[in-house]
């Protein structure tokens, strides 16, 4: 039996917005069960690396994208079916999107537009996501009010129900933490640990303190440039491989 | 603490005084429309009737009803419309949620914006080359129906834009994130959330094409032709046709000797015409936006 390879193989990954560059000779790899953290400062090009793997940048006017980007051992340019690409890849982004449909109809959206239709299907899968959310509790009374009339910190778990919705492979959140209270970001972390036998798990933060709580490995980007990778373990030690990893991870800078 | 100072009262007074002139703006605006309305009302009183909505000018147009005229703005309206909505929302998506940023979408917007400032006689002329001489269908109600489509058509495109880009970006792209189409994502998303604003804008269009004289004037419209009374499909596609807006041109200017509450009559059922479709659209705007879903 062939042993899989990593779920993500990034090499040499340069992105260039016109002059501005983005990412500069990314590589990094990323395991089937793991959690990987990114951090970085503003504009460091977290965003961008995630938005590479479902092939969403592709559709920022001037974009220029050299190097190879494998999910699953398959090129992401070579993808025959771009949307079974994404359905693979969960993303969820740093403000909450509720779709303005109801609770139901969000989770369901990803799964009826892949033609999924038996209504029983969708009511098990529906309660899979929002449990795995953490959310059903809140909500399982009132499935069909709308999305959109949820709290913050609701509507970010329900944006992640959806972005579960659709089995994903990788579990992409950016920034996940940023519009919600601490008491709802620590639910998210327990139950992102509770995933990570399920999918790898790709969490881009500017909270230092949140990638050595969740990943088992760190990535350290800085201004489009891969500063440092290693187990979480090394990179919050007293000797990370670069001086600068250690000044950022310790507030001297950034 | 909280004591006024003169920089207080200075702010109070500027606030009155700005609440006054906004006020006075709004009143100079509606009371003349309410003096405009019920003068012609006022004026129109004695012939307002169901018999002159539904019989034929007589005597050379100095007697009788509006039928023809009325039917021939209906016509004309419900067909441009219905030629112009389609084209036009169709390539309203497909400029906003289709098309990259290149040349070709440039050239394309760019031209919706000037079309939508082009005069309307510019258009007639068009429209007599175009649809009457070119496409050989004479002047007729399809002839000036065209016409008609092609001057609203820039107008509903705009709006139907703007309409579709009021709906957050992030919407799409969260659609787009879960592996759903452009298409499922304009057909579940998008549009549910901009038809309300779509119909707005086409809506409006109808008092447009139903005030307009010049388009139709070369095009097909006549001053005179009667058809069965109160019967619904009195003109055929190829038949010229009466319209309100040249009726009234007619015989406010062209005809002596005409009674003196006719024209106002006239303007009455063309007025309140537009209205009822303009609050029929308000409707469905409310209607619409209660639905709305964030």
């Amino acid at each position: 039996m062939v042993t899989p390879g990593p779920m993500v193989e990034i090499a040499d990954l340069r992105v260039r917005y016109g002059q501005r560059e983005g990412l500069k000779g990314i590589s990094l790899e990323v395991g089937r069960n793991e959690v990987l953290g990114i951090i970085g400062p503003a504009q460091s090009g977290k965003t961008t690396l995630l938005r590479i793997l479902n092939r969403t940048l592709e559709d920022v006017p001037g974009i220029v994208i050299t190097g190879s980007v494998k999910v699953d051992g398959v090129d992401v340019r070579q993808v025959k079916d771009l949307f079974a690409l994404r359905r693979m890849i969960g993303m969820v982004s740093p403000l909450p999107v509720g779709l303005p449909l109801s609770i139901f109809d969000n989770v369901a959206f990803a799964p009826r537009m892949a033609g999924i239709r038996k209504r029983s299907e969708l009511e098990d899968r529906v309660e899979r996501c929002l449990r795995q959310a953490t959310l059903w509790d809140e909500v399982k009374d009132r499935l069909h009010s709308l999305g959109t009339r949820l709290s913050g910190g609701q509507q970010q778990r329900l944006t992640i129900a959806r972005a579960l919705s659709h089995d994903p492979k990788i579990l992409c959140l950016d920034e996940f933490s940023v519009a919600i209270d601490p008491v709802t970001t620590m639910r998210i972390e327990d139950m992102l640990k509770e995933l990570r036998s399920q999918m790898a798990i790709i969490v881009a933060t500017n909270l230092v303190q949140q990638a050595r709580r969740l990943a088992d490995r760190t990535a350290f980007l800085f201004n489009g440039e891969l500063v440092e990778v290693d187990r979480t373990e090394v990179i919050f030690s007293e000797r990370p491989a670069s001086r600068r990893t250690y000044e950022y991870v310790n507030g001297i800078f950034g | 603490m909280f004591r006024a100072t003169s920089l207080t009262h200075r702010k109070q007074f500027s606030e009155i005084l700005a609440r006054a002139l906004f006020l006075l703006m709004t009143l100079l605006m509606v009371v003349p429309l309410l003096l405009i309305v019920g003068y012609l009302v006022y004026q129109a009183w004695p012939l307002l009737s169901l018999d002159f909505l539904l019989s034929n000018p007589k005597h050379g147009m100095r007697a009788g009803g509006i039928w023809s005229p009325l039917l021939g703005t209906v016509y004309l309206v419900v067909i441009s419309l219905a030629i112009a909505t389609p084209i036009g929302v169709l390539a309203a998506v497909f400029l906003n949620e289709y098309a990259r940023d290149n040349w070709f979408t440039r050239v394309v917007n760019l031209a919706v914006v000037n079309l939508a400032g082009v005069p309307s006689i510019v258009h007639a002329l068009f429209g007599l080359g175009a649809f009457v001489l070119f496409a050989r269908l004479g002047r007729s109600v399809l002839a000036a129906s065209l016409t008609l489509a092609i001057m609203t058509l820039p107008v509903i495109i705009a709006s139907t834009k703007e309409a579709l880009a009021a709906v957050p970006k992030a919407f799409r792209e969260a659609c787009w994130n879960v592996g759903a189409t452009r298409w499922q994502t304009i057909r579940h998303i998008v549009l549910p959330n901009s038809i309300s604003g779509i119909l707005t804008g086409v809506i409006l269009q109808v008092s447009r094409a139903a005030g307009e004289t010049a388009p139709i004037m070369f095009t097909g419209a006549v001053f005179f032709k009667a058809v069965k009374e109160g019967h619904l499909l009195a003109y055929g596609l190829f038949d010229q046709c009466m319209a309100l807006s040249m009726h009234l041109f007619t015989i406010s200017t062209q005809v002596p000797d005409v009674p003196k509450a006719l024209p106002y009559a006239t303007a009455v059922v063309l007025l309140s015409t537009v209205l009822a479709v303009n609050a029929l659209s308000i409707i469905i705007r409310v209607r619409l936006r209660a639905r709305r879903k964030w």
